[in-house]
């Protein structure tokens, strides 16, 4: 508790310092809107739904990405990590794609989709299958090879093998991969909103920028730190949930 | 050894045979020539970009402006990270605010730099670094912190002063972590550039690449796009070489 207090120590320090010198006129009120008037400015686009609607487009956007993102990369990973012989062929092809920057993509996406939610979606898909394609091959490589012998041996078939044997055993690795792709989904959704796409929280931060509405753009990059905190937050309390009943599944 | 070429024939093989995939489909037009062009036409661009030399002044800006941001960001980072993890209440003080802004997606800080800083290479610069820092300074706070009490003991059992203790001990301690935020951050600031370049049209690779989208030349993105592409290879390698060269001394170096 006392820790806690002592890390708010320094923020609170911030916006005080924030806040006299805007009143004292030492801090430019076109750039630097003090925070009275940010917390005004988000309380105003709050209540008019602006905001949330806002909030809604990029949060859609970076969840179907994810999602596509997720069942491709578990699938192919799922398929590379059982067959030793694949994964070592394709490695070149992957390894030549995937230090492609997520954002180089953009332009593709406008052409291909246009503005709206389907070039976000692209976008954000492509960023986020990389790390979990790495991280499912190398989950299901790890796992027991007497597991899936044993799949082999009572006559499964492949499909059978990976979703029965296969994927159970390296789910806690996904796991861990689905949360750091889902921390990468908002970063890329607002990413793109913020480069190219007029919709969700990034380009709210750009039309309240070009518009001189100083107080409008920090409430909404306040408010998008405070979700991205709530929602990485709730994914590592989701994560240790769902984990816990995965052992004591395991274990019955 | 023969078994290593021969599985790095394969996979180079299986590279080639998704080219000539993609150039199938393209030439069938099973995609819109206007999204997908065929690789032949995406590598002529290409080669006429480095003929004309028309390639140098966008790369050499946003190289620049990637290292430039990057480099800040590490000295920044390292030397902050030391500070805060010298002391236990710096540490109370100020690793909460690092840990709640390490989340917030770099890119956000674009609209308020170029509120402040209006669309200039300076305000481009200023994001990347402020952008790519918390990676570098997370690394540096865990690094520094994690010195073993053995070693602070031989220190003063040495009689080091604070400088001698820093550069002999703490600092060769930190430097793993210290490196594996910098990789972190390299790939970080190339997106960064991009996205900023974008915004900002000021002239750089990810300008150029997003002029040709909306010109519908679809050859220049993918040639773009391959450009960025080694970029992001090329640092990464870069860096991964330093990283080994400058760590050979640790005795189990695990290669993470």
């Amino acid at each position: 508790m006392r820790r806690v207090a002592i890390g708010l120590v320094f923020p609170f320090a911030v916006v005080v310092l924030w806040e006299l010198l805007g009143r004292a006129g030492l801090a430019s009120e076109d750039g630097f809107s003090r925070p009275s008037l940010v917390a005004v400015a988000l309380a105003k686009s709050l209540a008019d739904g602006t905001l949330l609607q806002q909030t809604g487009e990029t949060f859609i956007s970076a969840v179907i990405g994810l999602l596509i993102a997720a069942v491709t990369a578990v699938a192919t990973g799922a398929v590379l990590g059982l067959f030793r012989t694949l994964e070592r062929v394709t490695t070149l092809t992957v390894e030549a794609l995937r230090p492609i920057p997520s954002v180089a993509l953009i332009p593709v996406a406008l052409l291909v989709f246009g503005f709206g939610q389907n070039m976000s979606v692209a976008v954000v898909a492509f960023a986020c299958f990389w790390p979990m394609l790495i991280i499912t091959i190398s989950a299901v490589r790890g796992i027991d090879p007497r597991l899936i012998e044993v799949g082999r041996m009572m006559g499964f078939s492949l499909a059978t093998r990976i979703r029965k044997f296969a994927l159970p055993a390296a789910l806690p690795g996904i796991m861990v991969g689905f949360r750091i792709a889902s921390g990468i989904a908002i970063v890329v959704a607002v990413t793109v909103e913020i480069a190219a796409n007029p919709r969700g929280l990034g380009y709210g931060m750009i039309v309240a920028q070009q518009s001189l509405h100083a107080d409008l753009m920090w409430a909404t990059l306040v408010w998008l730190g405070v979700v991205g905190w709530f929602a990485n937050w709730g994914l590592l309390a989701l994560e240790r949930r769902w984990l816990r009943w995965f052992w004591t599944q395991r274990e019955a | 050894m023969m078994r290593r070429a021969a599985w790095a024939a394969a996979s180079l093989a299986f590279l080639v045979a998704v080219v000539l995939a993609w150039k199938l489909v393209a030439d069938a037009k099973l995609v819109n020539p206007m999204f997908l062009p065929a690789p032949d036409r995406a590598f002529a661009t290409l080669a006429g970009w480095i003929e004309s030399g028309e390639l140098w002044d966008p790369l050499s800006k946003t190289v620049w402006r990637m290292f430039a941001g990057w480099i800040a960001a590490s000295l920044a980072g390292i030397a902050l990270g030391a500070a805060i993890a010298s002391s236990r209440r710096a540490r109370d003080l100020f690793a909460p605010s690092v840990e709640f802004l390490r989340p917030l997606p770099a890119s956000a800080v674009l609209p308020p730099a170029a509120l402040l800083l209006g669309l200039s290479d300076t305000m481009i610069v200023s994001v990347i670094a402020f952008g790519t820092v918390w990676p570098i300074l997370l690394g540096s706070i865990h690094g520094f912190k994690a010195l073993d009490p053995r070693l602070t003991e031989v220190a003063r059992m040495l009689r080091f002063g604070p400088l001698q203790r820093m550069f002999k001990f703490q600092l060769p301690n930190a430097l793993p972590e210290i490196f594996a935020g910098m990789r972190v951050s390299l790939a970080l600031a190339l997106i960064l550039t991009v996205v900023a370049e974008m915004l900002s049209s000021q002239p750089g690779l990810g300008h150029m690449v997003l002029v040709a989208a909306r010109a519908f030349r679809s050859a220049d993105i993918f040639a773009g796009i391959f450009v960025l592409g080694v970029l992001g290879f090329l640092t990464n390698s870069l860096m991964q070489y330093l990283e080994a060269y400058l760590l050979r001394w640790r005795p189990a170096h695990s290669g993470g």
